[in-house]
């Protein structure tokens, strides 16, 4: 596909920074109520006009790649198109509401989010869910948290979680947060988890296995009954990481697979804008047993038919200042309500069916199978990094690169459902012009984007944060 | 037929388009392609009908109706101020709200760059040399400080010291966080309304390895012992992080002047409408601590024309490529908040922020002043001065009072039974006279 990307500026730079543009320097202090040892002298900030503004922010906007410019295929990051009417729904002058209201007032709030509790339960096969987790990652905190309370609850103090060789950072991450040992689980010879080798990791020290399924390169664990059994033996909890939802919704449910804590990824499986890196939500589920560690507070139902807060038993406490990411979660409620059944069952399917569609149509080995809603191919011979730049030049995002390792060069695709076959082949043909690139091509590439290849390596050795560390964006205030 | 009238509306299938699909995939039906054996499939129904798009906003508009229409005086950490429309409009453009993590920087410099600039006037705004791009709120920012005072060389101790009178989501974020490093968090007093600084020095011991401190405080009294908490941590070896918001920094001393060596809080105050604590945590600090930080960071670099460009940096600290070795778990944060509280400061400019926090003072000072005319009632009770809030004795039970104002339209927090606490932004200040005529009347 033919593809330019918008670009401003001269030789030296793209749009300039707000600084370069217009600031200004004033002292707070003068003329304050405030006595002047507790005001501080000088604040400097741009002060574009607004029409400035506007334009540099359009400007700005029109050098960032989005779900709505074309593919995003990025591997386990599930950027489905994001239906305009929950920005609607969530810009609902109702929806500002503050955190401390009395919950008698904001009934309409907590009716909502006890809508959403109940529909992640019914989707994940889970007894009980928290909404406050902020992000997947802080999920999984908030679940391996609640593991460690049931365990010590149990005086039962064990030491380490059990995280397989392909899983995504954040569960080494988390796990270590929690003061857990990181036992890694080296991956099978057909890419699932290999059930000797866990039943030679596990022990009396396992609090939990932390599982994707189907898994970072879209394989189903198979085995999972067994691998569910393997755990529990042991003593140890079953941890579901939700992000892979969306190849299963309304097939298959982690809690009639074994798992016993899940969190699910909203912003990935329910259409929440990514918005550039965040906000997603991060709502954990869980089995009637751990319901009670929960963060506090949850939403519930009263007899009377009022919604009521309430804290849990033996509640972990708080993972979040307040009550999550509520403009998120007021987005996913609109979609699963918008989807129904249908839509749900229907968007699994169709996510399933685009990547196999678009597995079958690329030039690149994919080594794993079947796969589910996404596939890792491998650039082979070729440096994943290399024809990930290439393809931007033809019209898309590539997928995630180098990631997971088992796969050698591996590029991790997730088309999602939203694609139609004209732009999964456009897709392909993106993959296909890259693999047939020279090598010095692709070592040129990308040309035709708003940056070319940008060096990391300088930008890590000699870091420049602000534009207080640029020699040339030094202040144009005008005092 | 062009459009299908069940499943998806998202997925733009035909099903003669999907028939083709399947046929190139070498498969009878969808069902076919999930490898998910019988004893864990789920065959089901969540109850859920498929509803249309009208439907749907309707119906989300009628439950979220049900909501009662109070006018709020809330603060205590989540802040409304008025957004402007242009903040809304071009933070909705789709380019930024639908794309993710820059992990291909050449293609998306337009939100690394503005991202690069929120960073920028977090530096302005704090006098510290380096701001991450946001973390989730003010209370895991808080968390996170408290982690790397914890692994950075400057400290040996395992100790936290937080103010007594600490926000309950704040404090029991800390201590889920804290609790896998094994550091302990204890607590100082205050006195009327600010550090206790006697106290404060009592408690510090070595072993103490972050001292935190706010301005304003959460009941909205400005510190008046920067200086000396400062000072007190430097002398223990112990990270002294400060607390604050970026509308507050607008007016109040810069925390590089006090000594701060990371500054977090609630930079949602700009750029959000109230919404139910949702918000976008501030993180910033000295150099030294640079490869320990929590987050991400945008940095300038060049490309292959030698133009300037920005990509994320630093991403061995990250949990992506460190693993178990992280500085943070964080992945997926609140870029977009930031992107809007960049263009909130960058709308306001200096002299905007600086004005919207004189007002933040001057009219707590007179809605106090006020209230403290009203027989029964003493406001503020601290002798402090005060940012957007204070506290409110009143003879009446408090929480009687609270609900009296409830039934006239107004909604405050209640603390304890004859305490009351008030906030007023630019957002309620129209309406504070109504609001003290209720206050007299419900007093
Ligand atoms: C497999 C997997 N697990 C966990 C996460 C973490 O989720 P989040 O980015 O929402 O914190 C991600 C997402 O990036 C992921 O892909």
């Amino acid at each position: 596909m033919n593809y330019d990307q918008a670009r401003y500026g001269d030789d030296e730079r793209n749009e300039p920074l707000l600084s370069e543009k217009r600031a200004a320097e004033v002292d707070p202090g003068e003329g304050s109520a405030l006595p002047d040892e507790l005001t501080r002298d000088s604040l400097e900030l741009p002060a574009p006009s607004e029409p400035e503004l506007a334009r540099h922010y359009t400007r700005l906007s029109q050098m960032n790649w989005s779900v709505d410019s074309g593919p995003y295929p990025l591997g386990s990051c599930t950027m489905k198109y994001n239906p305009t009417f929950t920005e609607t729904v969530a810009a609902d002058p109702n929806a500002a509401v503050h955190p401390d209201r009395d919950p008698e007032t904001v009934q309409g709030t907590l009716e909502l989010l006890y809508g959403l509790q109940e529909y992640l339960a019914d989707i994940g096969g889970m007894d009980a869910v928290t909404l406050q987790p902020p992000a997947g990652a802080a999920g999984e905190f908030t679940g391996i948290t609640v593991a460690k309370a049931y365990h010590e609850r149990n005086g039962n103090d064990r030491s380490e979680v059990i995280v397989p060789a392909s899983a995504h950072g954040t569960n080494f991450a988390t796990a270590a947060m929690a003061g857990y040992d990181v036992v890694e689980l080296p991956s099978g010879e057909d890419g699932r988890v290999d059930v000797e080798a866990l039943e030679a990791a596990v022990s009396d020290d396992t609090a939990a296995l932390m599982l994707t399924n189907p898994n970072t390169v879209g394989l189903f664990e198979r085995d999972i009954v067994e691998i569910a059994d393997i755990v529990h033996r042991a003593g140890g909890l079953l941890y579901y990481d939700g992000a892979n939802l969306n190849a299963l919704l309304g097939r298959a449910r982690p809690g009639d697979m074994g798992f016993d804590i899940m969190h699910y990824n909203v912003h990935k499986t329910f259409a929440t804008p990514h918005g550039g890196g965040g906000p997603g939500a991060g709502p954990v589920g869980v089995v009637s047993e751990l319901a009670e560690f929960l963060p506090r507070p949850r939403v519930r139902e009263a007899d009377d038919g009022d919604y009521e807060l309430f804290d849990p038993a033996r509640s972990i406490g708080k993972v979040h200042g307040f009550a999550g990411n509520w403009l998120v979660l007021v987005k996913a409620y609109a979609y699963i309500h918008r989807l129904g059944d249908e839509g749900l069952l229907d968007a699994s399917a169709k996510a399933v069916l685009n990547a196999n569609y678009l597995a079958e149509r690329v030039a690149f080995d994919v080594p794993y199978g079947p796969f589910h809603h996404e596939f890792a191919a491998t650039a082979g011979d070729r440096d994943a990094a290399d024809v990930a730049k290439a393809m931007l030049d033809y019209g898309v995002h590539p997928p995630t690169t180098k990631w997971p390792e088992m796969v050698p060069e591996a590029m991790l695709t997730e088309p999602t459902e939203a694609e139609s076959r004209a732009s999964l082949d456009d897709l392909a043909a993106a993959f296909n012009a890259a693999a047939a690139d020279s090598e010095g091509a692709l070592a040129d590439a990308p040309r035709k984007t708003a940056a070319r290849r940008i060096d990391q390596t300088s930008a890590a050795r000699d870091p420049r944060l602000s534009w207080h560390a640029l020699a040339d964006a030094g202040s144009t205030a005008d005092e | 037929m062009s459009r299908r009238d069940d499943g998806s509306p998202f997925a733009p299938h035909t099903p003669a388009e999907t028939a083709a699909m399947l046929d190139v995939v070498g498969a009878e039906t969808e069902a076919d392609l999930f490898d998910v054996p019988d004893e864990v499939a789920f065959d089901g129904e969540f109850g859920i009908p498929t509803r249309d798009e009208r439907t749907v906003v309707t119906d989300l508009a009628d439950t979220l109706g049900r909501n009662d229409d109070l006018t709020e005086f809330l603060g205590r950490g989540h802040y409304g101020h008025y957004v402007p429309a242009v903040v809304d409009d071009l933070s909705s453009r789709s380019e930024f709200l639908t794309s993710y993590t820059q992990y291909q920087p050449e293609i998306t410099q337009g939100f690394l760059q503005a991202l690069f600039e929120y960073q920028s006037m977090l530096v302005d705004l704090t006098g510290l040399p380096v701001a991450n791009c946001s973390m989730y709120d003010a209370a895991t920012g808080l968390a996170e400080a408290a982690l790397l005072a914890d692994r950075v060389r400057e400290t040996t101790g395992s100790t936290l010291l937080v103010p007594e009178d600490l926000r309950d989501g704040k404090r029991g974020t800390l201590d889920n966080y804290v609790d896998g490093a094994g550091l302990t968090v204890e607590t100082y007093p205050y006195d009327d309304a600010n550090v206790d600084v006697d106290a404060l020095s009592e408690r510090l011991d070595g072993d103490v390895c972050l001292v935190y401190a706010e301005n304003p405080t959460v009941t909205g009294a400005i510190e008046e012992s920067l200086d000396a908490v400062g000072d007190l941590a430097a002398d223990h070896d112990a990270l002294f992080c400060l607390g604050t918001d970026p509308v507050a920094l607008g007016l109040l001393r810069e925390p590089a002047a006090v000594g701060a060596d990371v500054v977090v809080g609630e930079a949602g105050s700009l750029g959000l409408p109230t919404s139910y604590g949702m918000g976008v945590g501030l993180f910033a600090c000295r150099e030294s601590y640079l490869r320990q930080v929590p987050g991400r960071l945008v940095g300038a670099s060049e490309d292959a024309d030698g133009r300037r460009a920005f990509t994320l940096t630093l991403q061995t600290r990250e949990q992506h490529i460190r693993k178990e070795r992280a500085t943070s778990n964080i992945c997926t944060n609140q870029a977009w908040v930031a992107l809007r509280v960049a263009m909130h400061l960058a709308w306001l400019g200096p002299r905007g922020l600086a004005d919207l926090a004189e007002d933040c003072v001057r009219n707590a000072r007179e809605l106090a002043a006020d209230l403290d005319d009203i027989g029964g009632v003493t406001a503020p009770l601290a002798d402090r001065h005060h940012f957007r809030e204070f506290v409110v004795r009143t003879d009446r039970p408090a929480p009687a009072v609270a609900d009296d104002l409830r039934g006239r339209g107004f909604a405050v927090h209640t603390l304890d039974d004859h305490r009351l606490q008030v906030c007023v932004t630019d957002l309620n200040a129209g309406e504070t006279d109504e609001f003290v005529d209720a206050f007299e009347g419900a007093a």
